[in-house]
């Protein structure tokens, strides 16, 4: 999916500027909120509650937020999450995508109606029931409670049955004469050619699960299982008297590797949300 | 296939191994709210710290949990789940909540020496209120305050008054603040007179009211609630009139996390919050303040407020030893008032404030005795059954009126009415 | 019939880990609201409608759905707009393109609760922001969160921020699988540009649109994250949504059994979405 701008040139005029500018205005307006963020954060406490341009530079304030709270544990568990989430929807989701689009068996079509109404009935909201669920599992405040709603992805089965419905069928059948198995011929064959929406699905699901933050705060509560984002928030839970140049700096830290893999990859971060979005 | 099947044992084997440990023995856990500035978490990890290096055989790990509400809900969610954790810090309100909910012991059952009963007998009268019902005790008092009324001495002296006179009436609250508020040249509001936030908990701060006003807002045994005497809605009238008769309080809801910053910066020359703010105020005002009881209407008055240690049911013997030993440690007179100097709560216990630490503070800061010398004229902070609900109720009430959306006595009628529904059937 | 056992197989996980935290859950909750809820020793008793009676007599629960209604009138349409806007202006050659697309797509990236920290920062009476702005114009410090005419549209504001980014690309995406034959057609004959977007690349971009209302319908009752940091459902309910209040009266007053009720109201709004959505994309397919 590449660029195609219209092919002719167009000419420098008042309109085109216009449009330009309008466009900045909005694009300045647009950054403004995190720029002014990234400033406080960067600047002493004196200054959170009025703009001075020519300020001292500081890092003091992240440095407190990262002793004020356990952000270090907090990454890890995130990190871990987000992996394990991802490792299993991407073998849950594409075993699931194979059966619906290369077998026919009784009952298929009432099953991927089923999946297609988690597409709109998401565990979020049914979180009084699954949290029951997680109790009587045992599995309460751990990385599992939080993640083991989200593993099998209607989103990720939808999206792959598309894509591997657009395997040629010569390819599945050569791969049967030279004697591969069911599971081998997924692996061989479709997997790789499904690739780029494998990258696709799996920047969306990171950036999803990496944000979270009503069902993992239901789901745990000890500092050994709680993600960042509920980590950010009981940090910066305004009862303890706010510190708005320590809340912006703990706030950017949690948002930081997103944010800097977002700028690393931008363009592979909009072709992914681009793709994921084109049924 | 079999990297697969290798990624996914790792990873279930992670996702298990961060389950948290089964509590052994003797070791606690609790958690704790933070609701007052300053580093508080540092505080208690430093007090926890200090017990283990006393009780080698006790580990003790504290868990901080957000603002109060906050705790009460992951308190009840683990012990729900089987989770509970040894101990926690939690409202004295929520006391019937608790026993409702079938998850904590009286003390009482663990106290047996002489000495036990002394240490049980020797906190405040006031802070034992609400952690005290059918003639047992389930709460210990521990960061307990009272709210006051700080006010900024420099606004004092440029508005004309006596910087060393706080207001001690109503009339003389509203007074003063009409000359502390300052407009500038388009007529906007630069410097309020006072401020009362009203965000959160609102119900605690309208209890300073109500009981100036000599009205209580409940029955002891937590199963009845006032809220529509005339009284009550007197004392809500009052409030609503300082920022909409005789605007020296800003309109709306105002945000409890936000007022000592205000005041530092200016935004108020009068604030009333809790004691527990007072170490913050001292470290972060750049000018000179005074803390005072709040002013009289009818009476002097303000509700406790705060948190006290519960004991949970499904502790081992172990376990329930551990945290008496823990609480009883924490609660001596040296550290609870150690503990009313790096915080400006109210050290619990009267001998607290016969320590030579505490007396030299006061000696040097006599505004850290205000809220104890407040205590004679202190009532119960507002605790019934089902206690969340029912001040969820008063609260959105209390917003209504000062919002404007509703006029006081409608929505003291109408929480009431909320209340009285909640609370009828456990009155049977 | 090796393969029909090979496909059940295949499905087996996936369907076990659905069923266990979709379906089931979402019948179970079904057969919880006609019950009471379970307190310390007593067990839940069957009330049949009682919970709904009440859900029915609550003055918060309707405000709530005011609130979700006022709030999906306020950020969908503006969304969805402000999307088509940025795309379009993304997909010109304009000057410092990249930096347009950044600065559009970035919110999206952040999580919620960074998103409400820091316009809980700026909305802040007297030293915000957003007031300090006002200021230079000469306007008020105003509470805006505090009071109940302005927090709804504040949260609006945040959440259009955030979400309007995500649904441009989108509509980039659509745009530029438009020929630019037909950009190029319409300009040889003359068209002007407006005249084109209104008459060809809008309808094409419908089906796009389509797509982006049912998410941001769907995102307007699942994202509650910015209440809870922001306002907590204050002042006195104004800016209460009904998943939050559900969080409200599951985990704070722990009434599990009404908690069902109300979760049934807002699964049948889902599902009311998804059969829209389903009607109306059929009715796509079968057009083109």
């Amino acid at each position: 999916m590449s660029a195609r701008p219209l092919p002719t040139p167009r000419p420098l005029n008042g309109w085109r500027v216009l449009e330009t500018a309008g466009a900045w205005l909005l694009g300045v307006l647009w950054i403004l909120p995190l720029a002014y963020a990234t400033w406080t954060a960067f600047h002493g406490r004196e200054y959170s509650a009025r703009f001075v341009a020519t300020a001292p530079w500081t890092l003091a304030n992240f440095v407190e937020a990262w002793n004020a709270a356990p952000f270090a544990r907090y990454f890890l568990n995130t990190f871990l999450l987000v992996t394990m989430i991802l490792a299993a929807q991407l073998v849950l989701c594409t075993l699931a995508a194979y059966a619906f689009a290369r077998f026919s068996f009784a009952g298929r079509d009432v099953v991927f109606l089923l999946v297609l109404m988690q597409l709109m009935i998401m565990p979020d909201v049914l979180i009084v029931e699954n949290y029951r669920t997680m109790s009587r599992l045992g599995v309460l405040d751990t990385l599992a409670a939080i993640g083991l709603p989200y593993m099998a992805s209607a989103f990720g089965i939808f999206l792959l049955r598309q894509t591997f419905k657009t395997v040629p069928r010569e390819l599945d059948e050569a791969a049967r004469v030279e004697g591969a198995g069911v599971l081998e011929t997924l692996w061989k064959v479709y997997v790789p050619l499904a690739r780029p929406v494998y990258v696709a699905y799996a920047l969306v699901s990171i950036s999803y699960h990496w944000n979270n933050f009503l069902w993992p705060l239901i789901a745990t509560n000890s500092v050994t299982s709680r993600p960042l984002t509920v980590g950010l928030q009981i940090f910066s839970s305004t009862d303890q008297g706010v510190d708005w140049s320590i809340i912006t700096a703990a706030t950017l830290m949690t948002s930081a590797p997103l944010l800097i893999a977002f700028l690393l990859f931008q363009r592979q971060f909009v072709q992914s949300f681009m793709r994921a979005g084109i049924r | 296939m079999r990297f697969v099947t290798a990624v996914f044992v790792a990873v279930t084997g992670l996702m298990l191994g961060a389950a948290p440990a089964a509590s052994q023995t003797a070791d606690i856990t609790f958690y704790y709210p933070v609701a007052v500035g300053g580093p508080v978490t540092k505080i208690v990890d430093g007090l926890a710290a200090d017990f283990m290096k006393e009780n080698p055989g006790i580990k003790v790990k504290p868990i901080y949990a957000g603002t109060y509400q906050e705790t009460i809900v992951k308190v009840l969610t683990a012990a729900k789940s089987g989770e509970a954790p040894q101990t926690a810090i939690l409202l004295s309100t929520d006391m019937f909540t608790l026993i409702d909910e079938d998850a904590v012991v009286p003390f009482d059952d663990a106290i047996k020496t002489a000495e036990d009963k002394a240490w049980l007998a020797s906190f405040f009268g006031a802070f034992m209120l609400n952690s005290r019902t059918g003639g047992k005790t389930w709460g210990i008092p521990f960061q307990r305050s009272t709210i006051v009324l700080y006010w900024n001495k420099e606004a004092f002296k440029e508005a004309g008054l006596d910087p060393n006179k706080p207001p001690t009436t109503w009339t003389e609250q509203v007074e003063y603040a009409r000359k502390l508020t300052k407009h500038d040249a388009s007529g906007h509001v630069t410097q309020w007179g006072v401020q009362v936030p009203s965000s959160g908990f609102p119900y605690w701060l309208f209890q300073g009211f109500t009981t100036q006003n000599d009205v209580l807002l409940m029955n002891d045994a937590g199963t009845q609630t006032f809220f529509d005497k005339p009284a009550v809605v007197e004392a809500l009238q009052h409030w609503v009139d300082l920022g909409q008769k005789h605007k020296v309080m800003a309109p709306g809801v105002i945000e409890w996390g936000t007022t000592p910053k205000d005041f530092f910066e200016r935004k108020t020359a009068m604030m009333w919050t809790t004691t527990g703010n007072l170490t913050n105020v001292k470290n972060n005002a750049k000018f000179e303040f005074g803390v005072a009881m709040l002013p009289a209407g009818k009476r002097r008055g303000s509700p406790t407020g705060g948190g006290n240690f519960y004991l949970f049911k499904k502790n081992t013997p172990a376990q329930q030893a551990a945290v008496l030993k823990f609480v009883k440690w924490i609660t001596s007179p040296e550290r609870a008032a150690q503990w009313g100097i790096d915080t400006g709560y109210v050290a619990v216990r009267a001998d607290a404030w016969e320590t030579p630490a505490m007396k030299k503070y006061v000696a040097g800061f006599p505004a850290a005795a205000v809220a104890r010398d407040q205590l004679p004229h202190a009532v119960a902070e507002l605790s019934t059954h089902e206690n969340q609900r029912v001040t969820k109720a008063l609260n959105d009430g209390l917003q209504a009126a000062l919002t404007g959306a509703k006029t006081p006595a409608q929505a003291m009628k109408d929480a009431q009415a909320e209340a009285e529904r909640i609370l009828r059937s456990h009155r049977r | 019939m090796n393969r029909a056992l090979h496909g059940w197989l295949l499905l087996l996980p996936a369907t076990i880990l659905l069923v266990a935290f979709t379906h089931y859950p979402a019948v179970a909750t079904l057969v919880a609201s006609f019950f009471s809820t379970p307190k310390g020793a007593r067990p839940a008793v069957w009330v049949g409608l009682d919970n709904y009676q009440a859900m029915i007599a609550d003055p918060v629960f309707w405000q709530t759905l005011r609130n979700n209604a006022l709030f999906a009138l306020g950020t969908i349409p503006t969304s969805i707009a402000l999307a088509l806007l940025m795309a379009v202006l993304v997909n010109e050659k304009l000057r410092g393109r990249s930096f347009l697309r950044l600065a559009y797509f970035t919110p999206t990236v952040l999580p919620m609760i960074a998103v409400a920290n820091i316009w809980l920062f700026f909305y802040t009476p007297g030293y915000g922001l957003v007031d300090q702005i006002a200021g230079l114009f000469g306007a008020p410090s105003h509470n805006w969160l505090g009071s109940r005419d302005t927090v709804l549209a504040c949260l609006i504001v945040v959440t259009v921020w955030k979400e309007a980014g995500f649904f441009m690309i989108f509509y980039l995406a659509a745009l530029q699988s438009i020929a630019p034959q037909l950009a190029e057609a319409s300009a040889l004959e003359g068209a002007s540009r407006w005249y084109f977007f209104r008459r060809v690349a809008f309808p094409l971009l419908m089906p796009t649109t389509l797509f982006v209302l049912v998410n941001a319908v769907i995102n307007s009752f699942r994202l509650v994250d910015h209440i809870v940091v922001m306002t907590r459902g204050g002042p006195d309910n104004a800016s209460a949504l009904l998943l939050y209040y559900i969080y409200d009266v599951a985990f704070k007053f722990w009434d599990t059994a009404y908690a069902a009720a109300l979760t049934m109201v807002l699964l049948v709004i889902l599902a009311a979405a998804a059969v829209g959505q389903f009607v109306f994309l059929e009715r796509r397919i079968h057009y083109q």
